[in-house]
C-alpha cells in the first residue's frame, strides 16, 4: 500500500512553530510512504498537487497534516475523488488547532506533529473504501419558534414551493418584535412591518402554524426527521372561533398580562395582543374560574362558564385535550429567540422593588400606542406622567460578575431609540443615558445616535450608575459617575429604564439535547463555523437563526433566517442525499446472538436475522444506524465493528505511538 | 529511550481518545483561542466516547503508553443520546479491574469536556500530564 503524506505550512500558522521539513523527512522514512510539504494545501494549487501525486505515485491513501478535520475534511475528500480515489482513503493529522497553535516549544511541537502524522498513517493502512448510503429527502421543514426569524425562514422556504411547519409555544406568532412600538434606526412602526409578514405566513397554503404548541421529541437524521408535536388544549375550537372578542370582554377574571410585561391586565380567556395570528383566544387554565372550581371539586358542573354562554359561535370547549401530532421533516430550523436578563440580581438598582424602575421591554409597552397606557409615558407607581427619565445601559451585559461577559449588541441602539421616542412623546422631557461605551456599528446606526444627542437633546453620561433609591416624595434618586467630567452626579428621576441584556432562552439546554445540537458557555446555540457557516449546526439538516444563536437585531435576524432557508432549499433541491458510511456492521459468522448490542443501541438499529442453520444473529439496519459505536464495545465476541473506525484501525493507531 | 525515561525529565507519552462532537471540538477551540498546554498528549478521534473499548486500554498500556484519557460530552449532551453514560459504566468497571491488577489509577482517566470548554481542555491535559509525570514511566507490562 502506498501512502502520500502532505504537510501544510498554513502560511506560517503551522510552520512558525513546527519544523515542517523535519515532519516530511521523518514520515518519508516510513516504508511505503511518500511525503511532501506546501504553503497552503487547501488552495487550488495545493489540491492539484495532491491530485497529480495520487496519479503519478499511484497512491492508495492520503494523509493531510494541516488544520482540524472539522474545517477541511470535506475539501480534501473531494480532492481524493478528483484524484480517482475513494474519499474515505483520507486521514487528517490535526497539527494546527491541536499542535502549532497550542504549543510553543519547537522541538516538542514538531515531535508531536510527527506522532500525529504517523498515527494517521497507521490508521490509513487499514482504511477500506467506503460508499455513502443513499436516502430520500422529505421535502418539508420544521421551524421551531415563530418570532421574526422563524417567520421569515418559513416565508422564504414556502415561497420556493416547499411545505413548512412553524411550532410556536405562545398563543400567537410574532415573538418580541410584536411588543415594540418602533424599530431603530428607521423608526418604522414595528407592527406595520411585522403584521404583514405574520399574515403572509398564516395565509400561505404551504405554511402550517401550530401555536400554543411544543416539540416534544425529534428523532431521525437529515432528510428524514420524525417530530412529535404537542398542540396544547386551547379550550377554544379554532375552526369555529371567529375572533369576535366577546369572550374576553365578558370574562370576569383579570390577571397580569405577560405580553404587557405585567404592566397591564388580560383576562383568563385572551389573545396576547390585538394583531395576534391566529386571532383565536386561549383559556388560561390556571386562573380560569371554571377550571379552578373543577380542580377543587371534579364532580361539580364547574363555576362561571360565562365565555361559553356568550360565545356566538359555540367555540368554547372546556373538555379539549392536548393533541399529539407526529410528522416527518427533511430539515429543522431552530429560531427560539432570547429572554430578557432578570435584573433582580442588581441590588443597587432596587432588585425589582421599585415599581418605577422598569425594564426596556416594559418601556417598549409604555411607548406603544396599543400598550397598557395607550402610548402615554405614565409611571407605574402612580400613573403620573414621567418627565425625567434616566436610562441605564449594560444591565446584564458585559458584566462578568453577573455571568454575562458578552455585549448584547442591541441595547445601545434600542436605548437611543427609546430616548428619542420619549422626546417625541413629551418634547420637554429630560432624558439621561448612562453608558459604558456606545456600540453602534450598523448601517446608519452611528448617525442615529448622533441625531438622538444633537437633535433631540438626550444627555449621554459616560459612567456606571452606582445606586438608585427612593426619596420621600416618590421620586427616584439616581447616583452615578460621569467619568468624562470626573464628577459624581445625582439625578432626581420620575422613572428609570434598565437596558436589560439579552440572555439565552431558558429552554436552550433541553432543546439542544433533544435535537442534538451544541450550545456555548452562554447557552446560545453553536453555529457550525463562526464565519463560514453561521446558520448551520454540527448536525446535518438542522439550522439556526435569530437571537437563539447570539443577541442580534432584526435586520441580522432576518438575514440569518434567509441564510438558513437557503440552506434548507439547497437540501430540498436534491432527490437523494448521501449519508456518511460510518456505520456498524456485524460479522454474522462470529455473532453468537447474545444481542447485548441491541440493549445499548440508542436508535433501535439492531434487528434479528435467522440464518440458514436456524441460528439467530444480529443485523444492522443501516438507515437507522448513526455510527456511534455503542454496540461494538458491548459485543463480547468482537463480531460488530464500525466502518471507518474499526478496532483494527484504532489498535494500529495506538500501536504507532510505541 | 529507557534511560531518558528514568531521569527526572521524564516526558510521558499520553494518548487522548476523544469524541468528535464535544471534546475534540473543545480541543480545537483551545487552539483557536491560542491557549497553551503540555505537548505530551496525542489525540485520537472517535465518533463518540461510547466507542471506548477495554481493548484500547489494554493495547495502549501494553504499547508503552504512560497514560490514557477518554473524553466525551457532558452527561445529557452526547450526540448519540446516552453513549457517554455507557462509556462511563464500562470505564469505571475496567479501571477498577486494572487497579486491582496493580495499575496506577493516574494512568487511566476519563473526563467530560464540551465544545465550548477550551480552557477546561487545556487544564485537563496539563493535569493528566503532571499526574502521570509524578507516577513515572509505565513498565507494568515489561
Ligand atoms: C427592548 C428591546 C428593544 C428592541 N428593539 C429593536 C429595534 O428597535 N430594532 C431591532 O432591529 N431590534 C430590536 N431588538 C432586538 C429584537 O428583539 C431581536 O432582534 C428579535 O426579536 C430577534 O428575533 P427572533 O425571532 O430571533 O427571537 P424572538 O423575537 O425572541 O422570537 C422567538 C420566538 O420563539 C418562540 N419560542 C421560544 N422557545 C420556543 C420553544 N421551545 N418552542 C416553540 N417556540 C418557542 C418564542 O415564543 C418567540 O415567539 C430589541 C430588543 C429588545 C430586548
Ligand atoms: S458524542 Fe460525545 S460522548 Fe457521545
Amino acid at each position: 500500500m502506498k501512502i502520500g503524506v502532505f504537510v501544510c505550512h498554513c502560511g506560517t500558522n503551522i510552520s512558525a512553530v513546527i519544523d515542517v521539513q523535519k515532519v516530511v523527512n521523518d514520515l518519508a522514512k516510513m516504508p511505503g510512504v511518500f511525503a511532501m510539504d506546501y504553503k497552503f494545501m487547501c488552495s487550488d494549487p495545493g489540491q492539484n498537487m495532491i491530485i497529480s501525486e495520487i496519479k503519478q505515485k499511484k497512491l492508495d491513501a492520503v494523509i493531510v497534516a494541516a488544520c482540524s478535520p472539522c474545517l477541511h475534511e470535506l475539501t480534501f475528500r473531494n480532492t481524493l475523488i478528483r484524484g480517482g480515489l475513494n474519499p474515505y482513503m483520507l486521514e487528517i493529522a490535526n497539527i494546527r488547532e491541536q499542535d502549532s497553535w497550542v504549543h510553543t516549544d519547537r522541538d516538542k511541537a514538531t515531535e508531536k506533529a510527527v506522532r500525529l502524522a504517523k498515527m494517521a498513517v497507521a490508521k490509513a493502512k487499514r482504511n477500506q473504501p467506503l460508499f455513502p448510503q443513499e436516502v430520500s429527502v422529505e421535502k418539508s421543514c420544521l421551524v421551531i419558534g415563530g418570532g421574526i426569524a422563524g417567520i421569515q425562514a418559513a416565508i422564504d422556504i414556502s415561497s420556493a414551493g416547499y411545505q413548512t411547519v412553524i411550532v410556536e409555544k405562545e398563543p400567537s406568532i410574532g415573538g418580541k418584535m410584536a411588543m415594540f412600538d418602533k424599530t431603530f434606526p428607521t423608526l418604522d412602526c414595528s407592527a406595520c412591518i411585522l403584521t404583514p409578514k405574520m399574515v403572509q405566513a398564516s395565509q400561505s397554503k404551504k405554511v402550517k402554524i401550530y401555536t400554543y404548541s411544543e416539540v416534544e421529541e425529534i428523532g431521525g437524521y437529515v432528510g428524514n426527521f420524525n417530530a412529535r408535536i404537542r398542540v396544547k388544549a386551547r379550550s377554544v375550537n379554532m375552526e369555529k372561533c371567529t375572533g369576535c372578542g366577546i369572550c374576553w370582554q365578558k370574562c370576569p377574571v383579570k390577571v397580569n398580562s405577560e405580553f404587557e410585561q405585567n404592566l397591564g391586565p388580560r383576562k383568563a380567556v385572551y389573545v396576547p395582543f390585538a394583531q395576534a395570528v391566529p386571532n383565536v383566544p386561549v383559556i388560561d387554565c390556571v386562573n380560569c374560574t371554571y377550571y379552578r372550581s373543577k380542580r377543587q371539586n371534579p364532580e361539580s358542573k364547574g363555576l362561571c362558564r360565562i365565555c361559553e354562554k356568550f360565545c356566538p359561535a359555540g367555540a368554547i370547549e372546556f373538555d379539549q385535550k392536548d393533541k399529539i401530532i407526529e410528522e416527518k421533516f427533511g430539515a429543522v430550523i431552530v429560531a427560539t429567540g432570547f429572554s430578557a436578563f432578570d435584573h433582580k440580581v442588581y441590588g443597587e438598582y432596587g432588585a425589582g422593588r421599585y415599581k418605577d424602575v422598569v425594564t426596556a421591554l416594559q418601556f417598549e409597552r409604555l411607548l406603544n400606542s396599543s400598550g397598557p397606557t395607550q402610548g402615554k409615558i405614565l409611571r407605574p407607581s402612580d400613573s403620573k406622567e414621567a418627565r425625567t427619565i434616566v436610562f441605564v445601559q449594560c444591565v446584564g451585559s458585559r458584566d462578568e460578575s453577573k455571568g454575562v461577559p458578552y455585549c448584547s449588541r442591541v441595547c445601545c441602539m434600542y436605548t437611543a431609540k427609546q430616548a428619542l421616542l420619549l422626546k417625541e412623546h413629551i418634547p420637554d422631557a429630560n432624558a439621561y443615558v448612562f453608558y459604558i461605551d456606545i456600540r453602534a456599528a450598523g448601517k446608519n446606526y452611528e448617525e442615529f445616535i448622533e441625531r438622538v444627542q444633537d437633535e433631540y437633546g438626550v444627555l449621554y453620561l459616560r459612567g456606571r450608575v452606582s445606586k438608585i433609591y427612593r426619596t420621600g416624595d416618590g421620586a427616584l434618586l439616581v447616583r452615578g459617575a460621569d467619568t468624562l467630567s470626573g464628577t459624581q452626579v445625582e439625578i432626581s428621576a420620575d422613572m428609570v429604564v434598565l437596558a436589560t441584556g439579552l440572555v439565552s432562552n431558558p429552554e436552550t439546554v433541553k432543546l439542544g439535547q433533544m435535537i442534538g445540537i451544541p450550545y456555548d458557555k452562554n447557552r446560545f446555540f453553536t453555529e457550525s463555523h463562526p464565519k463560514l457557516a453561521p446558520a448551520e449546526t454540527q448536525t446535518a439538516g438542522v439550522f439556526i437563526c435569530g437571537a437563539c444563536q447570539f443577541p442580534k437585531d432584526i435586520p441580522d435576524s432576518v438575514a440569518q433566517a434567509g441564510a438558513a432557508a437557503s440552506k434548507v432549499l439547497g437540501l430540498f433541491s436534491q432527490e437523494h442525499l448521501m449519508l456518511e458510511p460510518v456505520l456498524a456492521c456485524v460479522n454474522q459468522k462470529i455473532c453468537n446472538g447474545c444481542f447485548h448490542c441491541r440493549a445499548v443501541c440508542p436508535y433501535n438499529a439492531i434487528d434479528e436475522e435467522i440464518l440458514k442453520d436456524k441460528s439467530v444473529v444480529a443485523r444492522v439496519i443501516e438507515s437507522k444506524c448513526h455510527g456511534c459505536g455503542n454496540c461494538i464495545s458491548a459485543c463480547p465476541v468482537s463480531a460488530v465493528d464500525l466502518k471507518g473506525y474499526t478496532n483494527e484501525q484504532i489498535l494500529e493507531q495506538l500501536q504507532s505511538l510505541r | 529511550m529507557e534511560e531518558k525515561k528514568e531521569k527526572n525529565g521524564f516526558e510521558p507519552r499520553l494518548v487522548g481518545i476523544l469524541c468528535r462532537w464535544c471534546s475534540y471540538q473543545g480541543a480545537d477551540l483551545a487552539g483557536t483561542s491560542r491557549l497553551k498546554y503540555e505537548p505530551n498528549m496525542t489525540v485520537l478521534r472517535v465518533p463518540c466516547s461510547a466507542r471506548m473499548s477495554p481493548l484500547f486500554l489494554m493495547k495502549g498500556l501494553t504499547s508503552d503508553i504512560d497514560g490514557i484519557l477518554f473524553s466525551g460530552c457532558h452527561p445529557g449532551d452526547c450526540h448519540y443520546i446516552s453513549g457517554n453514560m455507557n462509556a462511563r459504566r464500562r470505564f469505571v468497571i475496567f479501571k477498577k479491574l486494572l487497579e486491582f491488577a496493580g495499575m496506577e489509577p493516574e494512568r487511566i482517566q476519563m473526563s467530560w469536556c464540551s465544545a465550548s470548554e477550551d480552557k477546561k481542555w487545556a487544564d485537563i491535559v496539563d493535569s493528566v500530564t503532571i499526574e502521570v509525570k509524578k507516577t513515572g514511566p509505565n513498565n507494568k507490562f515489561k
